[in-house]
């Protein structure tokens, strides 16, 4: 199970901040996100949206561990 | 020194602490900033972070800061969570032998957790909540130390 967090504007679209979901990869968890809430993949499809896996950005597919912690990030707005 | 809080804090008591027990450091530079009214359309400031990961890119620009202004030391405390108007929301303290790196480092620090640091924001008045991203100020801020 990966844990999933939601930040910022992502959190209010999808009503939850985490969530555990069983996935192998990036590109199938965030399909599969993006098949239960339109708006959530909307959302994640919006300009500068990028993608924390264990604490750091990555681009592109990437494989999900037992205990990965996948983390959507909206644009962020600084302090 | 990397502090995130979800309770107000004294920056006073922060800056005393930070000048505490230094004897080669000539040079001491803060800022505080606070959350402001804007005129009653911002009832509440509310941060949200991503512990953990909003620290260690903050250390990474704060590590840059170390090298290029040559600091003896810094320290920044920034508030989370909701934050009244009239709180402090960040101190930024830089330590250096002489006052130009100390104020140099202090700017480039507030320019950068300004405009890039990991933050969310989102604004809550009499028209209801809205989420803030960086101003073109910002944005024009931080280039200023990109040459």
């Amino acid at each position: 199970m990966a844990r999933v967090l939601l930040f910022g504007r992502l959190s209010d679209v999808a009503g939850w901040r985490s969530r555990d979901i069983a996935s192998d990869t990036l590109t199938a968890l965030r399909d599969l996100l993006c098949g239960e809430d339109a708006h959530l993949a909307e959302a994640l499809r919006a300009p500068g949206v990028q993608v924390a896996l264990d604490q750091a950005i990555v681009r592109g597919d990437a494989a999900l561990g037992p205990r990965s912690e996948v983390a959507f990030l909206p644009p962020m707005s600084g302090g | 020194m990397i502090t995130l809080t979800d309770q107000p804090f004294d920056p006073g008591v922060l800056l005393s602490a930070f000048c505490r027990d230094r004897t080669e450091t000539g040079a001491v530079a803060s800022f505080v900033g606070l959350a402001r009214a804007e005129l009653g359309a911002a009832a509440i400031l509310e941060l949200e972070a991503y512990p953990g990961f909003t620290e260690g890119e903050i250390n990474r620009i704060a590590q840059q800061a170390v090298d290029r202004f040559s600091l003896d030391d810094f320290a920044v405390v920034h508030r989370v969570g909701q934050i009244a108007p009239g709180e402090s929301i960040v101190f930024v303290a830089t330590a250096a032998t002489h006052r130009r790196a100390a104020f140099e480092a202090c700017d480039f620090l507030m320019d950068y957790l300004k405009s890039r640091a990991p933050f969310w924001k989102k604004e809550t008045g009499p028209d209801g909540a809205r989420w803030i991203e960086p101003k073109p100020q910002d944005h024009a801020d931080i280039a200023r130390w990109e040459t």
